[in-house]
């Protein structure tokens, strides 16, 4: 065990990397708390700051003026980006629906990692110890760095800086009125444009900051974006979104947690992290210091009209396309067969998406959860136990749908973006996992080796099991989608307090419904891990969610046929051209969403439908 | 033999009492209005009456049931519908297919995971949508009605699980003159035809006299009178409570 000294020591480095998490996560709360925008690039300002602030501090004098003069030019150069961001792009976004906020934010975080590899290159840069601090101090015998005792401090002295700017200023007052109502403020004549704005360029400043102070504690790295931002995530929800001072508390807590769980759980930080996450929330759903999420105005987009079953000829259409789909192998080259089997599997994936995000208005932002479930479930019952593929198959369907009981459960006594939080965390809880117990699941190397039975051996029979599988799964979620399960789903999103008062559980009919996405999702997976032969980590991050989520965008949202058209037209696109064709395939692909959003947000279905009349959807 | 009794009931928020002990009976056949002055507690006794709230004191009993502080969805099961102050009906659904949710629910058949909702009960559903003369928008986005049609939508999904009391909020929040008594018109159609009753909350007096068989007259949290229309217009302690809007009896156009 560990003696008191090196138990205090951890606390106080703990507390130091509360000070960095807090800047952040006060700069996404405030940013949410007035835009209501979910800002998935928030970490991408942190990183911006990192690798700005080395540059700026290369060229400054090597003096304590010349350290804390550049982490300070760092963060406002991250603020006036930030700003720009925000006129050019986010501005738009705001009566949008959350899932397409998420999209956009996302979109921005492949953009700024694209163009700071550019830059900067892929090497892990520290930044030489700041001068002034070069030293550590001893307590109980223990050394610890002068400038990490520092950096204690900074977030009480930001925290202290934001009561007054929030209490004393004008500009305060305001941001505090529209965290609380943002169209009264509005409707008192205040310039929402620039309040905006302003909020904006803080809430970057900030993470350009603790960006700017972490990198003499550690390299800078292209996975400080995601890893930041899912932290910052987590301390928001914990703290009650858009609460500065619940930010704070939840800081220090995930902080301490943190250095103490690197000590006792090692194998499991990020685990213990989402757990102590998922126990306040479902004591406290709102957060700490959270108050209630005021409704927003529904946009134009959400207004829905009704699902349409298929006419006859959209029916024989359908047909003449599985048909025509069926004779593809034999007229095109192998390797359109292996592409148009991985759009197969992925439609399933993303169809059991769109089940729960367009149907049921649910975003699950940690579908990837699912998916790898499956793809694992197969992969160890077909290395560790020996079992035939079938069994893989099956046992991949009941543990994703197991995950579904597990997740659902949790998720749904939840809405709107804690409900898309916690999706997330509980992918990010896999995906550590997955990582860390390296004798399970192989850690990064994953599990390979998976074989397919010899009549399923060649990518023509594999090719057919596929589209089988498709066309199965497809034709069973319309079913349920138009089916009363699908309405009832329907009926929480669209009225709450109708569905309770004709006595639908809301509640109990979601959970169905992760369920039965969680399923398909993990069948997806599992015929996935079966088409490679191998899984990996990846299956449950943040980037594989990510993909389902534009595909559903690009086929488009409130179509019925949009998850199968959107796997055809994204896989194509990112995948078979820009992966393979170029190195810039994430700033390519990020600005390919942000301007689907920005300029389509109907998706291609959609966009079609809308030009060409009524008719199925 | 009365259908709801409301026996004592009391709600406080922090130490603020909003209700206190108000009792009142609704037979067959009565259309009784709940009016007050604002702040007067209506909402909160109709909130503990929806299953909204949860009395702090007293009982609830409709039917022979106690329902005090059930769910919404129990107390709706028992018998009562509702409808909304502000019209709550599935908008990304046809009308019909609104209608059919509820008798779905009805049924008990909302897992079905096969055969579609619109080949159920729909018969009952064009027989609800006829009732409240809505059968001609049946095939219609529910998101694309007038507000006097969503009105009478959800009427029709309110009375879908045959309810023998009609809980309405504020029902002609919202609407056009001409609308509001084309409404309840058919309220009072459907209350003879079908048996019901019906508790409704209404600033508009207009709508309270003009309508309402019974009248129970809330303030400060108190139940003052109950009455016809005629007694409780001419009741001197209502005539207090109103005092503010002195108006209120002369010129709400009743004579006219």
């Amino acid at each position: 065990m560990y003696d008191a000294s090196t138990l205090f020591v951890q606390l106080l480095n703990g507390l130091s990397y509360s000070s960095t998490l807090f800047l952040v996560a006060s700069g996404l709360a405030l940013i949410f708390g007035v835009s209501k925008i979910v800002n998935f690039a928030h970490g991408s300002f942190y990183m911006l700051g990192a690798y700005v602030a080395l540059t700026v501090i290369s060229i400054m004098p090597n003096t304590a003026y010349g350290f804390w003069g550049g982490v300070l030019i760092a963060a406002l150069i991250v603020g006036v980006v930030g700003c720009l961001i925000e006129v050019t792009i986010l501005r738009r976004i705001y009566s949008a629906p959350e899932v397409f906020q998420i999209l956009v934010t996302f979109g921005l975080v492949l953009v700024f990692q694209n163009l700071i590899f550019e830059f900067w290159g892929p090497d892990e840069v520290l930044a030489p110890r700041v001068p002034g601090l070069r030293g550590a101090v001893t307590i109980f015998g223990e050394r610890i760095p002068q400038y990490n005792i520092v950096l204690i401090f900074v977030g009480p002295i930001f925290l202290g800086l934001l009561w007054w700017l929030t209490h004393r200023t004008r500009w305060g007052r305001l941001i505090r009125a529209a965290t609380q109502d943002r169209e009264m403020v509005a409707s008192l004549g205040v310039n929402q444009t620039t309040l905006f704005t302003v909020v904006f360029f803080i809430g970057t400043f900030l993470a350009g900051l603790a960006g700017a102070l972490q990198i003499p504690k550690e390299s800078a790295n292209l996975q400080m974006d995601i890893n930041i931002v899912v932290d910052a995530f987590v301390i928001v929800v914990i703290g009650g979104m858009g609460s500065i001072l619940g930010a704070f508390l939840a800081a220090v807590l995930v902080g301490v947690i943190n250095a103490f769980g690197v000590l006792f759980f090692p194998q499991a930080v990020s685990v213990l992290i989402f757990l102590v996450m998922v126990l306040i929330l479902i004591f406290r759903p709102n957060g700490l210091m959270g108050g209630r999420l005021i409704p927003q105005r529904p946009s134009d987009l959400s207004i829905d009209q009704p699902f349409r079953p298929q006419s006859r000829r959209a029916q024989q259409a359908t047909l003449a396309v599985i048909l025509a789909l069926a004779l593809l192998p034999l007229l095109a080259p192998i390797y359109v067969e292996v592409m148009m089997t991985e759009v197969f599997i992925l439609a399933i994936f993303a169809s059991s998406l769109h089940f729960l995000l367009s149907v049921g208005g649910i975003v699950s932002f940690g579908h990837a959860a699912y998916y790898g479930l499956g793809s694992y479930a197969a992969a160890l019952v077909a290395t560790r136990l020996g079992l035939p593929m079938g069994a893989g198959i099956v046992a991949a369907m009941l543990a994703a749908a197991l995950g579904g009981v597990v997740f659902g459960w949790f998720c749904t006594r939840l809405r709107g973006v804690y409900l898309a939080m916690l999706t997330l965390a509980f992918a990010q809880i896999l995906h550590a996992l997955s990582v860390q117990m390296v004798s399970f699941t192989g850690g990064d190397n994953g599990i390979v080796g998976l074989a397919r039975p010899a009549w399923l051996n060649s990518h023509v029979a594999y090719y057919y099991l596929a589209l089988g599988a498709v066309v199965v799964a497809t034709y069973l979620m319309r079913r349920a989608l138009y089916a009363p399960f699908g309405y009832a789903f329907r009926s929480g999103r669209d009225s709450l307090p109708r569905s309770a008062a004709i006595g639908i559980n809301v509640a109990f009919i979601q959970w169905g419904a992760f369920v039965l996405a969680g399923a398909f999702a993990g069948l997806a997976g599992a015929l996935m891990a079966y088409h490679r032969g191998s899984v990996f980590p990846t299956d449950f991050s943040v980037a594989t969610t990510v993909d389902a989520l534009v595909m559903v965008l690009v086929g488009g949202v409130q179509s019925v046929s949009g998850p199968l058209i959107g796997a055809l037209g994204y896989h194509i696109v990112s995948v078979e051209l820009i992966r393979n064709l170029s190195d810039y395939w994430r700033l390519i692909l990020g600005i390919f969403i942000i301007l689907f959003v920005l300029k389509m947000p109907q998706g291609i279905v959609g966009a079609f439908m809308g030009r060409f009349g009524k008719g199925e959807r | 033999m009365s259908t709801l009794t409301v026996n004592g009931i009391s709600k406080s928020f922090y130490g603020v009492k909003a209700v206190q002990g108000v009792s009142f009976e609704i037979g067959p056949g009565q259309i009784m209005a709940l009016i007050g002055p604002n702040g007067a507690g209506k909402s909160t006794c109709f909130n503990m009456l929806n299953g909204q709230l949860r009395p702090d004191t007293g009982s609830v009993t409709f039917g022979g049931h106690d329902i005090t502080g059930s769910a919404p969805s129990e107390i709706w099961r028992h018998g009562v519908g509702r409808t909304f102050q502000i019209a709550q009906t599935f908008g990304s659904m046809t009308v019909r297919e609104n209608v059919q949710m509820v008798l779905h629910s009805v049924n008990r058949r909302l897992w079905g995971l096969w055969s579609p909702l619109m080949a159920g009960y729909a018969a009952e559903a064009d027989e609800l949508l006829e009732a409240v003369g809505m059968q001609e928008q049946a095939d219609r986005a529910c998101c694309v009605l007038a507000y006097g049609d969503v009105k009478r939508l959800e009427l029709a999904m309110a009375l879908a699980n045959r309810p023998r009391l009609l809980l309405m909020d504020e029902p002609t929040a919202g609407m056009a003159p001409k609308e509001r008594n084309e409404l309840m018109s058919l309220t009072a159609r459907l209350v003879t035809e079908r048996g019901l009753s019906v508790l409704f909350t209404e600033h508009s007096v207009d709508v309270v006299f003009e309508h309402a068989n019974t009248v129970v007259v809330m303030s400060r949290g108190q139940l003052i009178a109950r009455g016809t229309p005629e007694e409780i217009r001419e009741d001197p302690l209502v005539q207090e409570v109103y005092l503010g809007s002195g108006a209120f009896l002369e010129t709400s156009g009743i004579g006219q």
